[in-house]
């Protein structure tokens, strides 16, 4: 969807990270997500690293 | 004094909210330091700086929340101060949204909310550029508010944005407004026929609230993040923005903001705008006048300047570079002469305490060659505050760069770091202090109300003293705030503060205060 056409569209939002963001969307009535996120692998390097490999030979 | 550590694993908080919470204990008695954070490097780092660190750090991850502190337990126990943490925690923003579903990651978000457009990223910076990238793939547009973010997988990602036809606003995006919703640090602003692309937070902001007060309103407002314009990122997102403005129906005019790009960068802005057959104001704070004409734009001197030729040329109205005030010439002289009159022939300093980075950027640059002002974002490198000689000096501060809100949260969401500064900064010699009040979303619910407390006190010491201060001031928010900007001008007034309708007049009182000082104090009646 290109920006141009995002213009015309009702904004939805998935948020990730500071919950104050998505409280401050809710209370003005917009439509949006809260994601319960976490660092992956613990937020531990070597985990990332491997974890960011495998994605890359899944997608290719 | 005992240093105690607790920890609780698996359990994931945000860092604003963890830094608040820091806060709030710290207020404790008996507790007299105390740091509560995920098991991150730089939380670590930052405990065992502090001397908080004991051996259960060795088994911290990032995903474990811990509480370390220093006590006096013939006051207060750890389990005293892990209780007020818990009940704090249940009080705070964190539980708000507590009762809602929260999917565990970025694809199972998306599927809960069909229509997804626009993901909006401020997870710490390490992880940051994952989650982006997963975002774009799935055709998503990104605001990505997380500093310390790589200038390499900026320009990776932002390239990919581009190749999609997505926005990627950011890193460390403090302000967008997309289809009339505020995002992050935004104000409360009309719809209207103004789209605006700005790479400097709070300058955007300043600019937005500043067409909003005079009557027009934005159709898009889009952040690219303070990196853009340099030379590594290449304007892509300042490019992206610009044409999908030009290419919007309900955008009649564009305001383009930033401080002044790499040379390289800015030429390929011009080129746009040459052809652009919409207007195009430019406000590259202290950027090529000359350049900008010759694109065919319109050059400003200051952002409530940029406002104010966008509203003109807008209604089809002449313009000339605004760099008086709202009120009478004669009105502003009276002020300067009872404020001037306030002080002793020895105040003779200025103190800029700023929460806005541009704000402050602007200011210096305003008050230009008149004075020596020495800053944490000096002018010139010879102006840095480690140059200070022996603490005498003007200084102007923006209280939100790195230095000062390490482990604390911005000065916008608390400001305690600033009410600080007044304390330590402020002195029987200093003669002005100038102040920015931003509003809107994302910023403390009443920053108006903590500079009138520090303000308070200030002159209740310096009032032992047999002395006083002038205080000038400029809110950055509308009416429609939630902190309401004409509540915070009486909150503002009833401290005895001088306050401006915005940042650049507020600084050009500070120089005519400051000019009539020079003169000389005797020279007052």
């Amino acid at each position: 969807m290109s920006v141009n056409d995002l213009f015309k569209q009702e904004l939805k939002v998935v948020n990730l990270g500071l919950k104050s963001f998505y409280s401050d969307l809710k209370s003005q009535g917009v439509a949006t997500v809260q994601v319960n996120w976490k660092p992956k692998a613990g937020g531990k390097k070597n985990m990332l690293n491997l974890l960011s490999k495998i994605n890359k030979v899944k997608q290719s | 004094m005992t240093i105690h550590t607790s920890i609780k694993k698996n359990a994931y908080y945000d860092s604003v909210t963890l830094m608040l919470l820091s806060r709030q204990l710290q207020e404790l008695a008996g507790v007299e330091d105390v740091l509560v954070g995920m098991g991150t490097e730089l939380n670590l780092d930052l405990a065992r700086d502090l001397g908080l660190a004991t051996g259960e750090f060795d088994t911290l991850t990032p995903n474990d929340l811990f509480i370390a502190a220093k006590i006096d337990e013939a006051q207060i126990s750890m389990k005293a101060v892990e209780d007020a943490f818990n009940e704090y925690l249940n009080k705070s923003a964190e539980s708000d949204s507590d009762e809602d579903y929260q999917p565990p990651s970025l694809s199972s978000a998306i599927q809960a909310l069909p229509g997804a457009n626009m993901v909006l990223v401020s997870v710490p910076g390490q992880y940051a550029a994952a989650e982006v990238e997963d975002a774009l793939d799935a055709g998503l547009h990104v605001m990505l508010f997380s500093d310390n973010v790589p200038v390499e997988d900026e320009l990776r990602l932002k390239q990919k944005a581009v190749e999609k036809g997505l926005l990627m606003m950011g890193p460390d995006c403090g302000t967008a407004i997309i289809n009339g919703v505020p995002l992050c640090f935004a104000n409360a602003v009309r719809r209207g026929k103004i789209g605006v692309v700005g790479a400097s937070g709070t300058g955007t902001q300043e600019v937005t609230v500043q067409i909003h007060k005079l009557g027009e309103g934005l159709s898009q407002v889009i952040g690219t993040g303070g990196r853009d314009l340099k030379a590594q990122i290449g304007g892509l997102m300042m490019i992206q923005g610009f044409e999908s403005l030009i290419a919007d129906p309900e955008t009649e005019l564009i305001v383009l903001i930033s401080k002044p790009p790499d040379p390289s960068v800015a030429e390929k802005i011009y080129q746009i705008a040459k052809s652009s057959p919409k207007p195009v104001v430019i406000d590259f704070i202290g950027g090529d006048r000359a350049a900008i004409e010759a694109a065919g734009a319109i050059p400003c001197i200051s952002l409530e300047d940029a406002a104010q030729k966008a509203v003109k040329v807008l209604r089809g109205q002449e313009y000339e570079d605004f760099t008086g005030f709202s009120l009478p010439e004669e009105q502003i002289e009276q002020i300067v002469e009872k404020e001037a009159a306030k002080l002793k022939d020895d105040q003779t300093e200025l103190r800029a305490l700023f929460t806005g980075g541009t704000l402050a950027d602007e200011a210096m640059k305003l008050l230009g060659d008149h004075y020596d002002i020495y800053s944490n974002i000096p002018l010139s490198p010879e102006m840095a505050i480690e140059n200070l000689p022996e603490g005498r000096g003007h200084i102007c501060l923006d209280l939100g760069e790195d230095e000062f809100t390490r482990g604390r949260p911005h000065p916008m969401i608390d400001p305690q770091t600033r009410t600080e500064f007044f304390e330590s900064h402020v002195d029987e010699k200093t003669a002005v202090i100038l102040v920015d009040v931003v509003l809107g979303f994302g910023s403390y619910k009443d920053p108006a109300g903590a500079v009138a407390d520090s303000v308070r006190e200030i002159r209740q010491r310096l009032s032992n003293q047999d002395r006083d201060v002038v205080v000038i001031a400029s809110v950055c928010g509308t009416e429609l705030d939630r902190q309401d900007l004409n509540k915070s001008i009486t909150t503002l007034e009833a401290a005895g503060i001088i306050v401006l309708p915005s940042n650049a007049q507020a600084v050009r009182l500070t120089d005519k205060v400051m000019q009539r000082i020079k003169k000389g104090a005797g020279d007052v009646r």
